[in-house]
């Protein structure tokens, strides 16, 4: 079991085959996507009673927190791919590590932008310099520094490697940065703020968020993996396998 | 270079290049300075508001000055080959790195704080929070130079590197901002400022031991 696992794992390694691998699962991942959000969407918006205090307002949550776990979750996994990237020097991995943050950026950034829909008319205000926004925003630029990073190589593999060096940086300093950040507005202007966690949520509105989370987690394998598999077309245009594949589209 | 004193030498080298070239390596300073000299024009020459955002803004005008200097920390030695050689060579790698920040931030950052009684001066710094002050930049700009100087090792063959440091840098400073921010105004408002030097110094403890090794791995794979 564990070598024909670990064959599959090297087998990924290889372009072609890794592009058949994402061609057949990325539709399978869109349908599961699709479902999740319709159920989740459906549950969200129209069976969970409003709340006592926020009336229907809060139901962006239902987006918000979704996204913010997977702005989290994704650059963990960025990070993991990274170290395959540098210690076994696999070039997908390198792909998908570069892949992912623009993903996670946009999580990070609709993260953002609900909760400054939300906040206006329930703190009166688009942006407060709260803990956890702060966090986010740092976030975000963090995603920005290592797409731009990757951006400025003219060699794919050189610029990936430097970012993934970056994003392991990152990945030391974001759990530091959260901790400082934290204190910073404790400390400034007391916790005037609590945002509701799923923890104090009435049970009644779990259910669309569970669906919505797992439909997420789809949408990321999903865009990840077609994402990684466009990249590497547009990398290995001019290699054999790819003339292969699609060769007589190019001709 | 001898084989006998590496270290030593390079040091040396260094510091009299950078004696050398004299107004260049003060650059940092007279940047900071005009930094300085443009936030009362900004906000108006009121002296309680200056003297309440003082600290602050010392802070971000060295971190912004810290910028200046980091095209240089490794960027001709990549081009003329001697990065080459320390591999070539069989060099202590590891080491020639720590001089080579701990000469630059010598040249960038020690005449920063030197300077810092004179800039506060210009924004009506209370006086009991100049040494408290000096003492944060103390501790905390060896952290903005290692993590300046692994930012711009990664950045040595990127396109427009020097516009993407700003990005690179900024958010991984964030804590070391708050830390000596907060260091200063606990003291102005009459707390103890104890936990927060103690906590910057852990974070250039950190950053000392573990950002070489990156810096190391991204000239590596520069060279590759």
């Amino acid at each position: 079991m564990w070598k024909r696992l670990k064959l599959a794992f090297h087998k990924l390694g290889s372009p072609p085959i890794f592009y058949r691998f994402a061609q057949t699962l990325i539709p399978w991942l869109w349908s599961l996507t699709g479902v999740g959000l319709a159920v989740g969407l459906y549950q969200a918006l129209y069976v969970v009673p409003p709340d006592y205090q926020q009336g229907d307002s809060y139901r962006i949550l239902y987006v918000h927190v979704p996204a913010a776990w997977q702005a989290m979750a994704t650059y963990l996994i960025m990070a993991i791919l990274a170290i395959i990237a540098l210690v076994w020097r696999i070039r997908t991995a390198e792909i998908m590590a570069m892949v992912a943050a623009p993903i996670g950026a946009g999580f990070t950034l609709i993260c953002l932008v609900t909760g400054a829909i939300w906040g206006e008319p329930m703190w009166g205000t688009w942006w407060a310099w709260d803990a956890r926004l702060t966090s986010m925003l740092i976030l975000l630029f963090i995603y920005l520094g290592i797409m731009g990073l990757y951006a400025a190589f003219d060699d794919h593999r050189q610029g990936a490697k430097m970012a993934s060096v970056l994003v392991l940086v990152g990945v030391v300093n974001i759990p530091i940065i959260h901790f400082s950040v934290d204190w910073w507005t404790t400390l400034h202007q007391g916790s005037t703020i609590n945002l509701f966690g799923p923890s104090s949520m009435d049970p009644t509105m779990l259910p669309p968020l569970i669906w919505m989370t797992v439909a997420v987690k789809f949408m990321f394998a999903a865009m990840l993996l077609q994402r990684a598999r466009n990249e590497l077309l547009a990398q290995d245009q001019r290699k054999q396998w790819t003339k292969r594949l699609i060769g007589d589209l190019i001709e | 270079m001898t084989k006998r004193h590496p270290l030593r030498a390079l040091l040396r080298q260094d510091l009299q290049r950078a004696w050398q070239h004299g107004g260049q390596s003060l650059l940092p300073l007279i940047f900071l300075f005009a930094v300085i000299a443009m936030i009362p024009l900004g906000l108006g020459p009121g002296p309680n508001l200056l003297a309440m955002i003082a600290p602050g803004m010392i802070w971000v005008a060295a971190l912004l000055a810290s910028l200046l200097a980091l095209e240089g920390v490794f960027r001709p030695d990549l081009d003329d080959g001697t990065l080459e050689q320390w591999w070539v060579d069989d060099q202590p790698v590891l080491a020639l790195i720590c001089i080579r920040l701990g000469s630059h931030w010598l040249i960038s950052a020690l005449p920063i704080i030197v300077a810092t009684p004179i800039a506060g001066e210009m924004l009506y710094l209370p006086a009991e929070a100049l040494g408290l002050l000096m003492l944060t930049l103390l501790i905390g700009t060896p952290i903005l130079s290692l993590i300046g100087a692994l930012a711009a090792a990664l950045t040595i063959q990127a396109r427009q590197g020097s516009a993407l440091l700003g990005l690179l840098i900024f958010p991984l400073t964030v804590p070391v901002l708050i830390f000596a921010t907060g260091a200063v105004s606990a003291h102005l408002d009459g707390l103890t400022a104890r936990p927060y030097v103690l906590l910057l110094i852990s974070l250039f403890v950190l950053a000392a031991t573990l950002v070489p090794l990156a810096i190391k791995k991204a000239l590596q794979l520069n060279l590759e």
